[in-house]
This record gives structure tokens, C-alpha cells and sequence, in this order.
């Protein structure tokens, strides 16, 4: 029998907020534990929660990215159930009204196209973290994290396959890191995954029962504990058995699911609205205000710069990936100037090539990179105006990365200028040629690839400044005549 | 000293007739001396009173200070208080210290008021008797068989004894009322919203309501004007501007049209509160006001709806006390579960855990709609009653209890019944509304009130008729024996 995967994502997004979705507490990573925790993170008798408005901005953001509705009016419910990283013996969340709802992101996979449906996005906060390592026979509770601004963006059940969950996840992480929302560091869990997942023989139309895996965080092992997910309900259903709904856990070390059984007790979590914050009411004026200041969209981006720049799709995705590298390719493109094709290319490999390697090294991101886009552009505009061969380029590029200066100022203190006089070059060959008879005869007599030898010998002479095009003209001159 | 209400011990402080000093030492020995027998405080606090008292001396000296520097004050114990246990009358809490205090606290700090101490109340908040403390239960003066009232009971029983003249209290079904008239006092519910909930220990989030105890409507104006504001920390806090209550106090009630809902007058209601209250009526027309009939058609759900709505909020509002992080924590717990169920059956009372368990299985699933959604209804329901009503006057009155103070045990195996006694108060915090309550008469030496229902944010309105009514009478005056 031929089966079908149905998989739905929920996505919990940590929001880019500088202090807690109820609390003025800190939100930054990292921190001694509990010391970022307030009497209000940890419920403390008589404490209020008031909730945090960026957080809000943030949800609506991604509302009117996703093509959602977003709620005029919202509800905060609570979640009741007990954990000792739970202060309040209940989480704040949204339940029956969320903020956002129905939207879709477009995903491409192999060349197809397919449009993902997003159910709803909520805003609710996190819980604590409980330390089981550390504390012999004891757990430590860690509330740093307690009350951290979460937006849960849940999927329709419209991915079929893992490659289309992890196209999915990548498309969504993209969006949330380029609307500025979140800070999408998937080690540090700003950016987790629960995927639902059941199979169902092709064309029948009833889901089958679904397993929940829970807290996946990183792209390649969402694709791997669905891709095993799928194969072990599959033979469990074609061993005549029965795929049970429950929560499991991927180990990534064995590559397998397993199920967490005994933690999932059929819990009631007793929701209702959260008496302490009043319905959260969303004026009209304030989501076109934020219509309008919303930055382009990635896939819009990507349009446009294989449409004006004549970019591959390939070269477009990469650049626009993130908005920081979108934003400095367009700079540069703008500072450099000359022939727009040529320009346009140009300064896409360098991004994509030396700028990438040297900020990969270094560890920095782009927007911290100590050779910003008019300081490249000035030695772009060096190698379209042929003063600079790309060998030069590579040179003065590691110079200016170690802050020796301008471009035009290393080439002149360096007399890195390319050498284009004929004459000059010329002389350049006949030494090489004069110096090595045996290899012209023996080049004269039908071996080709010894003009690579001569090309080489002749740019070592020049220090690597002739300019390579001229140096093969009159080589070739030379050899032939 | 003792017998003076708040705005004459102020003409006092303010002539020089006594210090802050000797009002503060003299009432902390009256306590002493007297609360053996009530048991109306938990923390009695000398010390700090003492230095605040200093304090307001001092700054009046220099002249900076405002009507109530140098006052005296407590505070049910629900309200946080920084340095100074605040136990919400609960074993859960016995050790509990706030490292803040309650928007409340902060406020009456601030105008310069000095704290004696906390009263003592029923667990949680949770009672109409004030025998739920784990602390024990308060005596009503007027007869020390008889209960106080609650859950304000301690604040209640101490300003009717003469202890202090004013205490703060919370009401969520009647709590500031109810006790205020089983103790021949004045007590003010504000509007929801109206006074934050900063630091107030939550027993039903969306009913809770601090506000004044005092002898006078005129003290309970004084009080409500420190006490009332927006609060950014309380997102329920209303932003409405708060007026000087004390500017229309003195305003005639000609024309004033008092509403008397005719289910309030009922069966279940005492004759001889019945006959008090109506001879305060007929006081209110000779004042000038006229009085309508107007019907609250919804008021029999009324308890229902509260004894549903309120244990629901209970219950997610108390599951932080599981002895994890603060409050009481089981010996040598054997797992977590343990840790989490002895915890909580050794902290709290049977009172609290009923209300509890009721929350949790209303709210359960496939109970939630069937109870706490069917009670949100009808809370919309007395909402439109009330507004309609209104049209028709601009207060209403009637008893504030079915009946007086009741004696000690004698509903302690019936707690429907203790329910019922809430019958004509819980109305108004499931309408949001503020109400006051004051003495009017008295039924074989027990106190009788008379409750005065506004429109939202008409506090100043119930203040100006109660305030005309204690100008005429002298209910409020009279002090229980051997406490005058």
C-alpha cells in the first residue's frame, strides 16, 4: 500500500523583546540562574501580571507577514497544571481567541510551489527550566526563562513530507529573524518545533492518529525524527498494529523517537479567561501603522532581485536569506556603481564568496563586518575599473579586513596597481621565454598545457600585477610567432 | 483619644492638642490591653508604628504633611507589607514576608498614615465569619459570643471596639460590608477597578476589591481619596480621575431617588432587621429623598453564580502555593506529588480546600460550560438588572445581611447556609459596582446595616447620603460595652 505522511508544525518563537511578556524582568540569555526572574516571574503572593506591548507589536507583525487575520480583540487564558518551573501553577496564554489567525507562508520544494496554511499564532509566556544534573536527588529550578515572551505559530496539517516540514520551518525562521521578531538561535531554544505527525494510505481522505514529537531544535533533526516517525508508523500499522496518540521525544544520538508515556497523563488543563488582564484590544489605525513600516518581505525581496539585478535564483535566495545581508549586497550595489549586469554579479560573489569566508571566520555577523559595503564597493569599483586583477583584489580585501585602510590607500602604499603596459609585459615574456627554451620547444611541438606553465611564470615575474588577459594575448602572440 | 473618628484625631493632630506619638502609643496600649478578648489583630507592629509616628511628627513640624500624617491604620493582613509578615490568615503563609508592598500600603505610607498592625481575617479571604483564620477566630464586640463578620473580620472588630478608627479590607462577596454592619461600622466596597490590587493576595481575581473600614462615612471618604487611583502595575486598575470625596459630603439629598429592590425585602429577611432598616428609609425621606421600588429580577441567582465564579479564580489563584518556591512546605516530601498534595492539605483549611475543589470541577472538562460559562452568564444578567434599576434611581438600599451576627459554630457545619448569609452583597461584585454599609439599628444588642448600592465610580454619591444620615443619627456613635 502506498501511504501519505500528514504533518502540522507548532512553532514556539521567543520574541525579541528586551523585557518579559507581565514583567519589566530582563529577558537576555544566559544569565547567573534566577537572577533575572522578579517577584512577579516568580508568582509570589499578590503580584499582577501587565502585559508588555512590543510583544504584542511583534505578534502583529508576523500577523500581517503571514497574511493572517489579525484579532481586534484577543483573550488571555490561563493554563492550569503544576510543575515546579511553573510559578504560578498556571501558564498565561491564549486559548479560544488568539491573536492571529489564518494565514499562510509559500514554500518551494524540489521546484514545486505549495502553500502552507498557518492556523493561528498566540502570544503566551514560557515556563521556567527544571536542572535535573548538578543536585544530587534534587532538581534545581531556574526561573530566568520563566515569563519570556513566546508567539506559537501552529500549521494546518498541509505538509506531507519532511523535506516540505523543514522547507516550512526554514521559510518561517527566515521570516521571523527578518522581521526583527526573533533572534531565531535554535541552540538556545528561541526558535522550537512539536511536529504532529500520522500517516494514511494515499487518497483517503480521514487522518490517521497522530504522535506528537516534542521539542525538536534543530532543522536537520526535525527532518529526521519526522522522516523516522513516518517509517515507524508505517510498519507499525503494517505489522497490524495500532498507532497510539501520544507525546514522544527524538534522540537525536539513537535517531529515534520514543514515547514519553507516564508524563502524558490525560492532562486538563482547566483553561479560562485570565481574570487579571483585561481582553487585549487591537485598534484598526494601529495595525496599518505597522502595515506601512513593514520592511519588504523576503519573498518579495527575492522577486526583485533576480527581476532588477539579473541574479540566478540561487545567488537571490542567498543573499536575501537574511535581511542584514540583503541589506548590505543592496548598498554595495549602490556604492559601486558601473556596468549594472556586471556590477550586480560582481558584487554578489563577493558577498557570497570572500565577505562570506572572512565573516564566517570571524565569527561576526554582517552587520558587524569591519569592512562595511562603501569600503567594498571602493575596491570593487578598482577591479571593474581594471586597476586590479581579482588575485589584488583578494590582497587588498585582506588588508582592508585588517584595517590597513581604504582600498585606493592600500594599493598605493602597497604599488598594487595592476600592470597594463604592453611593452612592459612584453619584455616580462621574453625574459621567461629566454630562460626556458626546452619548454618552448617543447610547447611548439604540440604540448598545450605548457602555456599554463608560461601564463605563471610570467605573473610570478610581475609580482602577480600584469594583468592576467593581457599577459595570455601576447603570450600567445609570442609563442606563435 | 480612642473614641475619635479619624477627621476630628486630624483636627487634633493639627491643633496640637497631641502628637502622632501619643495618639500611636495610647491606641497600641488599647490594643494590648484589649484584643486578648477579639483577637482582631495577627501582627501588631509598636516599632514601626512608632518610628512612622515619629516620622509624621516630625515632617508636621516641618510642615510638610497633608490630612492624614499621623493617623493610625491597619491592614487586613491580604495586603502585602514589606519586612512585616503578611499571612493572608492562612498556616500556608505564617512565614510569609512580602518583599513589597501592596499599591494599598504604599499609598497610606506615603500620605503620612501609621500602620499599628495587620488584622486578622478569614483564610483566604474565604468566609462570611471570620472562623476560617488559621490564626482563630475574631469576636465581635458587641457581643464576643457572636462572630464578626468576614472576611474582614479583624478590621471590622477592632474599629467597632474602638482599637484604631480605621483598618482597611477587601470584599470580593461582601467582605468589607457584611462584617461593617455585624459590627455597627461603616465600610466601603469601591468600584471594581477603583483601588489597585497591587499586592493584594488574589482569592477571586475579578471580584476582589480593597477599601476603607471606619466609623464614618466621613473617615471612609478620608481613607478612599489616599487609597483610590490607576495603578500601571494592576491592568484592572481604572484610569477614571479620582474626585476630592470629601468636597460633596455636606451636599443636601433633596431629590435624591433611592431604589428599594423588592427582592431584597423578601423572605430570608430578619423582621427586626427588616424594621431597622426601613426606619432608616423613612430617615432618608425626612432627608429629602425619594424613595422608588425597583426590581433586581436576577438577585436569587446571585449566589450561585458567585459560589461558582469566585472558587473557579480561587483555584488557579492558589495553585502557586505548593510549597515549592515560599509559604508551607510538607516534612521530608518522598516525591514531588507528595511534596505538592501534603503541602497543600497541611497549609490550608477545609474552607479554602472546598473552594478549591468546587473550582477545579466547575472548570473541568466538560463541566466549564455547564458552570462557569452558565455563571458568566448570569453575571451579565444582574449586570443589566443593576443598570436598568438605575434609570429608575440613583442609589439603592437595603439590609446589608438577612440577619445579625450570628454566634460562633453556629453555621460551622453548614457552609451553604454561611452562604446564603452573602445573599443581598454578592450581587454587586459580580456587577462591579461600589457599596457601602452602615449602622442603622440594632436587633437584641447585635448591629444591624443598611447597604447603599451606586453606580460605577458613584462613591462620592454613597459617601454625601451616608455622611447626611450619620449628621441626623447617632448609630455610628454608639460603641459596643466595655469598649466605649
Amino acid at each position: 500500500m502506498e501511504w501519505e505522511a500528514v504533518i502540522g508544525l507548532e512553532v514556539h518563537t521567543q520574541l525579541a523583546t528586551k523585557s518579559k511578556i507581565f514583567s519589566g524582568a530582563a529577558t537576555a540569555y544566559g544569565a547567573e540562574p534566577n537572577r533575572q526572574a522578579c517577584a512577579i516571574d516568580l508568582g509570589l503572593p499578590g503580584v499582577l501580571p501587565v502585559l508588555n506591548a512590543e510583544a504584542v507589536r511583534m505578534a502583529v507583525m508576523l500577523g500581517l507577514a503571514i497574511d493572517a487575520t489579525v484579532a481586534r480583540r484577543s483573550v488571555f487564558a490561563r493554563k492550569n497544571y503544576f510543575y515546579p518551573d511553573l510559578p504560578k501553577g498556571y501558564q498565561i496564554s491564549q486559548y479560544e481567541l488568539p491573536v492571529v489567525a489564518r494565514g499562510h507562508l509559500d514554500i518551494l520544494v524540489d521546484g514545486v510551489a505549495k502553500r502552507i496554511g498557518i492556523t493561528r499564532a498566540h502570544l503566551e509566556e514560557d515556563a521556567g527550566k527544571s536542572l535535573h544534573e548538578d543536585f544530587q536527588g534534587l532538581s534545581g529550578i531556574d526561573l530566568n526563562r520563566a515569563g519570556t515572551p513566546l508567539l506559537e505559530i501552529v500549521s494546518e496539517p498541509d505538509l506531507r513530507s519532511a523535506q516540505e516540514a523543514v522547507a516550512y520551518l526554514k521559510k518561517l525562521h527566515q521570516l521571523v529573524v527578518w522581521l526583527g521578531i526573533c533572534d531565531g538561535n535554535m541552540q538556545e531554544g528561541s526558535f522550537r518545533c512539536d511536529a504532529n505527525v500520522s500517516v494514511r494510505p494515499k487518497g483517503q481522505e480521514q487522518f490517521g492518529t497522530r504522535a506528537e514529537i516534542k521539542n525538536v531544535n534543530s532543522f536537520r533533526f526535525v527532518e529526521r525524527a519526522i522522516e523516522y516517525e513516518i517509517e515507524r508508523q508505517i510498519e507499525l500499522i503494517e505489522g497490524g498494529g495500532r498507532v497510539v496518540q501520544e507525546t514522544r521525544l527524538y534522540d537525536p544520538d539513537r535517531d529515534e523517537t520514543r514515547s514519553m508515556r507516564g508524563k502524558e497523563e490525560a492532562n486538563d488543563y482547566r483553561y479560562f479567561p485570565d481574570p487579571d488582564l483585561l481582553p487585549l484590544v487591537i485598534e484598526d489605525s494601529f495595525i496599518e501603522q505597522l502595515r506601512a513600516s513593514l520592511p519588504e518581505l523576503p519573498q518579495a525581496a527575492f522577486a526583485r532581485f533576480v527581476r532588477d539585478y539579473g541574479l540566478p535564483d540561487y545567488d537571490a535566495a542567498t543573499l536575501t536569506a537574511e535581511r542584514a545581508t540583503a541589506g548590505y549586497y543592496e548598498a554595495l550595489v549602490a556604492a559601486t556603481g558601473g556596468e549594472a549586469r556586471l556590477c550586480a554579479k560582481l558584487c554578489a560573489n563577493w558577498v557570497m564568496g570572500d565577505l562570506a569566508a572572512a565573516l564566517n571566520r570571524a565569527g561576526l555577523p554582517i552587520g558587524e563586518s569591519p569592512v562595511p559595503a562603501e569600503a567594498l564597493a571602493g575596491l570593487l569599483g578598482r577591479v571593474l575599473d581594471g586597476t586590479l586583477s581579482g588575485k589584488l583584489a583578494k590582497e587588498v580585501f585582506g588588508a582592508m579586513w585588517a584595517g590597513e585602510g581604504t582600498a585606493d590607500a592600500i594599493i598605493a602604499a602597497r604599488g598594487l596597481v595592476q600592470l597594463t603596459d604592453s611593452s612592459a609585459i612584453d619584455t616580462l615574456i621574453d625574459d621567461i621565454l629566454a630562460a626556458s627554451p626546452k619548454q618552448g620547444e617543447q610547447y611548439r611541438a604540440g604540448q598545450d598545457k605548457l602555456f599554463g606553465f608560461f601564463v605563471g611564470q610570467v605573473m610570478k615575474a610581475s609580482k602577480g600585477k600584469a594583468n592576467p588577459q593581457q599577459v595570455n594575448e601576447r603570450l600567445l602572440a609570442r609563442l606563435k610567432g | 483619644m480612642h473614641t475619635q473618628t479619624l477627621a476630628e484625631l486630624a483636627r487634633g493632630l493639627a491643633a496640637g492638642a497631641f502628637s502622632s506619638r501619643e495618639l500611636t502609643e495610647a491606641l497600641l496600649a488599647r490594643i494590648q490591653a484589649h484584643d486578648g478578648a477579639l483577637n482582631s489583630f495577627i501582627t501588631v507592629t509598636p516599632e514601626r508604628a512608632l518610628a512612622q509616628a515619629d516620622a509624621a511628627d516630625a515632617a508636621r513640624a516641618r510642615g510638610e504633611f497633608g490630612v492624614l500624617t499621623g493617623l493610625p491604620i491597619a491592614h487586613k493582613d491580604i495586603f502585602c507589607t514589606q519586612g512585616v509578615k503578611t499571612s493572608c490568615g492562612s498556616k500556608m503563609l505564617d512565614r510569609f514576608v512580602a518583599p513589597y508592598d501592596a499599591t494599598v500600603v504604599a499609598k497610606l505610607d506615603a500620605a503620612g498614615m501609621v500602620m499599628l498592625g495587620k488584622t486578622n481575617m478569614d483564610e483566604f479571604a474565604m468566609g462570611s465569619s471570620n472562623e476560617s483564620s488559621w490564626y482563630g477566630p475574631v469576636r465581635n464586640p458587641w457581643d464576643v459570643r457572636a462572630v464578626p463578620g468576614g472576611s474582614s473580620g479583624g478590621s471590622a472588630a477592632a474599629v467597632a471596639a474602638r482599637l484604631l478608627p480605621a483598618a482597611t479590607g477587601t470584599d470580593t462577596g461582601g467582605s468589607i460590608r457584611q462584617p461593617a454592619a455585624l459590627c455597627g461600622i461603616t465600610g466601603l466596597k469601591p468600584t471594581y477597578g477603583r483601588v489597585s490590587r497591587w499586592g493584594m493576595i488574589a482569592y477571586a481575581s475579578s471580584l476582589d476589591q480593597g477599601g476603607p473600614l471606619a466609623r464614618t462615612a466621613e473617615d471612609c471618604a478620608l481613607l478612599l481619596g489616599a487609597m483610590a487611583g490607576f495603578d500601571a502595575r494592576d491592568s484592572t486598575s481604572a484610569g477614571a480621575p479620582v474626585p476630592d470625596y470629601r468636597a460633596g459630603l455636606e451636599a443636601g439629598l433633596d431629590g435624591l431617588r433611592i431604589g428599594l429592590p423588592k427582592e431584597y425585602f423578601g423572605a430570608g429577611l430578619d423582621a427586626g432587621v427588616a424594621r431597622a432598616v426601613e426606619a432608616a428609609i423613612d430617615e432618608y425621606r425626612r432627608l429629602g429623598a425619594d424613595v422608588v421600588e425597583v426590581s433586581l429580577p436576577n438577585a436569587q441567582l446571585a449566589i450561585p453564580a458567585y459560589y461558582v465564579i469566585a472558587p473557579c479564580e480561587a483555584s488557579s489563584n492558589l495553585a502557586r502555593y505548593d510549597g515549592v518556591r515560599f509559604g508551607h512546605r510538607c516534612e521530608a516530601p518522598r516525591d514531588l506529588v507528595d511534596l505538592y498534595t501534603r503541602s497543600r492539605a497541611e497549609g490550608f483549611g477545609a474552607e479554602v480546600q472546598r473552594r478549591i475543589l468546587v473550582g477545579t470541577y466547575a472548570l473541568s472538562a466538560g463541566y466549564y460550560d455547564a458552570y462557569y460559562l452558565k455563571a458568566q452568564q448570569i453575571r451579565r444578567l444582574i449586570h443589566e438588572d443593576f443598570r436598568r434599576a438605575f434609570e429608575h434611581c440613583d442609589l439603592i438600599a437595603g439590609p446589608t445581611t438577612p440577619d445579625v451576627a450570628f454566634d460562633l459554630g453556629e453555621k460551622a457545619d453548614d457552609p451553604v447556609a454561611l452562604y446564603l448569609a452573602d445573599i443581598y452583597t454578592v450581587a454587586v461584585n459580580l456587577a462591579g459596582l461600589p457599596a457601602l454599609s452602615h449602622p442603622v439599628g440594632d436587633k437584641g444588642g447585635r448591629p444591624v446595616g443598611l447597604q447603599l448600592i451606586g453606580p460605577a465610580f458613584a462613591e462620592a454619591r454613597l459617601l454625601n447620603a451616608a455622611h447626611r444620615f450619620q449628621l441626623a443619627t447617632d448609630w455610628h456613635r454608639r460603641a459596643p460595652q466595655g469598649f466605649a
